[in-house]
């Protein structure tokens, strides 16, 4: 795994909803590096720590790559008011990605801003992929063109009913699998949902990725602050979301 | 160019800058981006005799120019860095500094005794975790405690030691002047000032230790300060550390009596920082016609 840092500008920036934020910076030696799932680690000026930020499109040939953030505290605030043309420092590409095997189906469950990391993933299987993405509201659901223009066969749930499924992806993961379709599931979302897709999928006997989230220090596996429980060699162990991840085997993960 | 060589109790380091431990794993990941033997040393990752998991999660929150973290000694153990991590070190032309814990002086001597036959260049005993119940800085807020364990792994180890001091003391002068008579051949200071932060939506601690250790430019003045006071009351070189973030940082801590200085949180913001200090200094120096680092050391002139 190769990294770098450098600084770089924003040529594209635009609102897709409500505090969240698609910015596509040109940035070609990370691009062209860059695998579904992998995350850059962002420094906004003014703050100590770096803000790890999940890839969602990956341009190697024009040296572009997109992330789509939503604003949950300062750092991202203070992230969103950066003006297309100026530079952004960007530390990556980081971690392991998603692997599905190639030219199997492959099920992607996205919840809320945990939908961004699953588009490349989209743009790579294409037909292969069925996407089942969830979102609070009608008004929240972001990205669901860019997943139908990679040909996906797209399933939206709402919590509150308002678009699609009423209900969360869990429900409509469980009928998707009730049909007996093969394939891997890669997610990515709250904890709570993750734990209720492994779990699902594991009923099924379906095999799964998820992509994890803890707050970080380095983003590099030097400092092992990101850790998360996992099981491996049949004992619990902390990994670290930068390193092992953020993308672990869902039977991995210990839910708690 | 300027002399940067500075020597650490026999240990000639080919600059003053180290990366501190818990901040830069076993130098594997930096030096994804820049040779490490552009470092003078790295202190490696708390080692302690036996693996540890350290603490569940969250062990990190940001702070105003700063972070608390709480890891809790996340390491292999002495054995697995013995096997795994020190080869590739020796390999390259870096001093390896191997920062050591323990829960007892047992322990503490044990960690010794083993390291004392390998290739390390110089031992870091840290007496001053803030982040593990059993001892750790229980050592180091105490003159006769600290002496002890000092006194101890003295006899057990021929490697030069270089103590590293807690900050949450009364009066830190006098710890390092009790590790001083009891066999220390340095001083490193101030590992993290313990601090707390709370959510105020869960009203609970954020780290899930409750408490953590404070770095980054908010402590670098009182690092400073704990610097100078202790640089003028012991003979032994010190190593000052916390919070800094640029070369004028490192200068300023060399004139308040550091012979090195290391550099932890910074890392995190910009990965480049060690490599950015050296460069510094070294301009520094040139332009104010300083030919050789050492002549700064302690060289601040109080009023």
């Amino acid at each position: 795994m190769a990294y770098l840092q450098g600084c770089y500008p924003l040529v594209g920036k635009e609102q897709i909803a409500a505090g969240v934020y698609s910015y596509t910076v040109s940035c070609p030696e990370i691009a062209s590096q860059a695998k579904p799932g992998q995350f850059v680690h962002i420094r906004v000026d003014g703050f100590s720590l770096r803000r790890p930020i999940s890839i969602c499109g990956i341009d190697a040939e024009n040296g572009l790559l997109r992330m789509v953030f939503e604003v949950r505290g300062r750092g991202t605030e203070a992230l969103s008011l950066v003006g297309q043309g100026q530079k952004i420092d960007l530390l990556g590409p980081l971690g392991n990605g998603f692997t599905p095997p190639s030219g199997q189906p492959v099920i992607l469950v996205g919840g809320g801003i945990g939908v961004p990391p699953l588009l490349e993933l989209a743009a790579r299987t294409g037909a292969n992929a069925t996407a089942i993405l969830g979102f609070r509201t009608a008004s929240a659901v972001i990205l669901a063109d860019a997943f139908r223009a990679h040909g996906c066969d797209l399933r939206i749930a709402t919590d509150d009913g308002s678009e699609g499924y009423h209900g969360f992806v869990t429900g409509l993961l469980e009928e998707h699998l009730a049909q007996g379709v093969p394939g891997m599931v890669c997610a990515c979302g709250p904890m709570a949902m993750l734990k209720g897709v492994v779990g699902i999928a594991e009923a099924y006997g379906i095999p799964t990725q998820v992509s994890l989230e803890e707050r970080m220090g380095c983003g590099v596996g030097a400092c092992l602050v990101c850790a998360c429980k996992t099981v491996r060699d049949g004992r619990e162990v902390f990994a670290h979301v930068c390193k092992d991840g953020p993308v672990f085997d869902g039977k991995e993960v210990v839910f708690e | 160019m300027s002399c940067l060589k500075v020597n650490l109790a026999g240990v000639t380091l080919k600059n003053p800058v180290i990366t501190a431990s818990g901040c830069c794993g076993y130098g594997r990941e930096y030096d994804k981006l820049y040779p490490i033997e552009r470092l003078g040393g790295i202190s490696v990752k708390g080692t302690t005799l036996q693996e540890r998991q350290g603490n569940p999660p969250c062990r990190i929150a940001e702070t105003p120019s700063g972070m608390l973290n709480s890891v809790g000694l996340q390491n292999p153990g002495v054995e697995a860095f013995l096997q795994n991590e020190l080869p590739h070190l020796k390999s390259r032309d870096v001093v390896v500094i191997a920062n050591v814990a323990g829960s007892t002086v047992e322990e503490y001597c044990a960690i010794a005794e083993r390291l004392d036959s390998s290739g390390i260049d110089l031992l870091e005993v840290n007496i001053s975790c803030p982040n593990v119940k059993e001892g750790g800085a229980a050592f180091g807020t105490s003159c006769t405690s600290a002496a002890e364990v000092v006194a101890q792994m003295r006899r057990r180890t021929s490697k030069p030691m270089m103590v590293k001091l807690s900050p949450n003391v009364t009066d830190i002068v006098s710890i390092a002047r009790a590790v001083e008579d009891a066999g220390a051949d340095a001083v490193s200071l101030i590992n993290t000032l313990l601090g707390m932060r709370i959510d105020l939506k869960t009203r609970r601690p954020v780290l899930h230790n409750n408490v953590g250790g404070l770095s980054g430019p908010a402590v670098f003045p009182v690092a400073v300060r704990m610097v100078w006071q202790v640089a003028s009351a012991v003979k032994i070189p010190v190593v000052g550390m916390g919070g800094i973030s640029c070369w004028q940082d490192a200068i300023e801590m060399m004139l308040a009596g550091a012979r090195a200085v290391q550099i932890g949180a910074a890392l995190f913001t910009d990965p480049y920082t060690p490599v950015r200090v050296i460069e510094g200094m070294d301009a520094w120096l040139e332009e104010n016609g300083v030919s050789d680092v050492n002549e700064i050391v302690g060289a601040v002139r109080p009023w």
